[in-house]
């Protein structure tokens, strides 16, 4: 039980390190507040905890990938399409 | 029916990079600058990948047309779901030569060679803006094509085409095989994860060049020079509605 939730952890860590590459303030921005959210969180043992710390963290995925998509579409919309009236 | 789509991807220089002229103005600078896929691209691959998940159809490929990097485009769009890719090697003068022409033609030998359904492009490209691809592949192949989609959904053996057009949208039913080109609103493409792009790098990818389809690649396009766009300048505080005023009719607003 314990290693299938380090597993989880530490795939959640590297997903989170691979979407903060193109973190608008920058990838060295992300990666120190990445590090401090999950070093926070690194005395925690109770598995029901960590559960719900993975979740929050997915969380934030889905969040990030939703702000990228969203920064892309707006700058496509200004450059290439009249302002709606 | 042979339920194969070919979507074309281009690399092209990150959306978010500040573009740079070189001081010769002969073109723009490229070296060390971050490169991705163009939004459109990403835009026509997540509608071929969809159209596979609704099993409209069964193969998804990836095509790109440029040196050894445009590989990684193609990995991108396996990752986003297509299942394999074609990289079409065009290297030096060559490529940097390579207009809207030139593309439509790879993508027209292409289609003819894969024996393809539909052919899903972007409707224009980031960096030339263009906006050519599509009509000269399907005016090439003597295709119908359906540009500038906002909706696409498969009836049989024909498409049907919600397209964006000024003020409005048109609906249109065309005959497959076609052309379509993506437009902003046509979906959302999804994020290319991490695990995605490992699994991308089994998929496979193959090599072709622009000789063995028997093309020729010669431009008759000369690009003069390229220029910087002209720079903003800077405003001007005024103290009171009297300077406003007077500086107004300086310039002869008012």
């Amino acid at each position: 039980m314990a290693n299938n939730l380090r597993g989880q952890v530490m795939r959640l860590y590297k997903t989170l390190l691979y979407l903060g590459r193109e973190y608008p303030q920058g990838a060295a921005y992300f990666r120190e507040r990445l590090k401090s959210a999950f070093m926070k969180n690194k005395d925690v043992t109770d598995p029901e905890k960590i559960q719900k710390l993975v979740a929050r963290g997915d969380f934030v995925i889905k969040e990030l990938e939703a702000l990228y998509f969203l920064r892309k579409y707006r700058a496509m919309k200004k450059r290439y399409y009249e302002p709606e009236k | 029916m042979s339920g194969r789509v070919l979507v074309g991807v281009k690399r092209v220089i990150d959306y978010a990079v500040k573009i740079r002229v070189k001081p010769d103005n002969t073109g723009v600078v490229t070296d060390g600058v971050k490169h991705s896929m163009n939004p459109f691209c990403e835009i026509a691959v997540e509608e071929a990948v969809k159209l596979k998940e609704k099993k409209f159809i069964k193969e998804v490929v990836a095509v790109s047309c440029g040196p050894q990097q445009a590989q990684e485009t193609i990995r991108t769009a396996l990752a986003m779901g297509a299942d394999r890719g074609i990289h079409v090697e065009v290297t030096g003068k060559d490529y940097e030569a390579m207009g809207p022409l030139q593309v439509s033609k790879i993508m027209a030998a292409l289609a003819k060679k894969e024996d393809a359904q539909l052919i899903i492009l972007g409707k224009q490209a980031i960096d030339d803006d263009c906006n050519q691809t599509g009509q000269m592949t399907a005016a090439l192949l003597d295709w119908p094509q359906g540009t500038f989609a906002s909706e696409v959904s498969l009836e049989g053996d024909k498409v049907k085409v919600v397209r964006e057009i000024d003020g409005g949208l048109e609906t249109i039913r065309i005959n497959t095989p076609a052309v379509l080109t993506a437009d902003l609103r046509l979906n959302t493409p999804r994020y290319a994860t991490l695990p995605n792009i490992m699994k991308a790098k089994k998929k496979k990818i193959a090599k072709v060049n622009p000789a063995d389809l028997g093309l020729d690649m010669t431009s008759r396009l000369e690009v003069v020079r390229v220029d910087e766009p002209p720079q903003r300048l800077a405003g001007v505080k005024v103290e009171t509605v009297e300077d406003l005023v007077s500086k107004l009719r300086e310039q002869g607003t008012l």
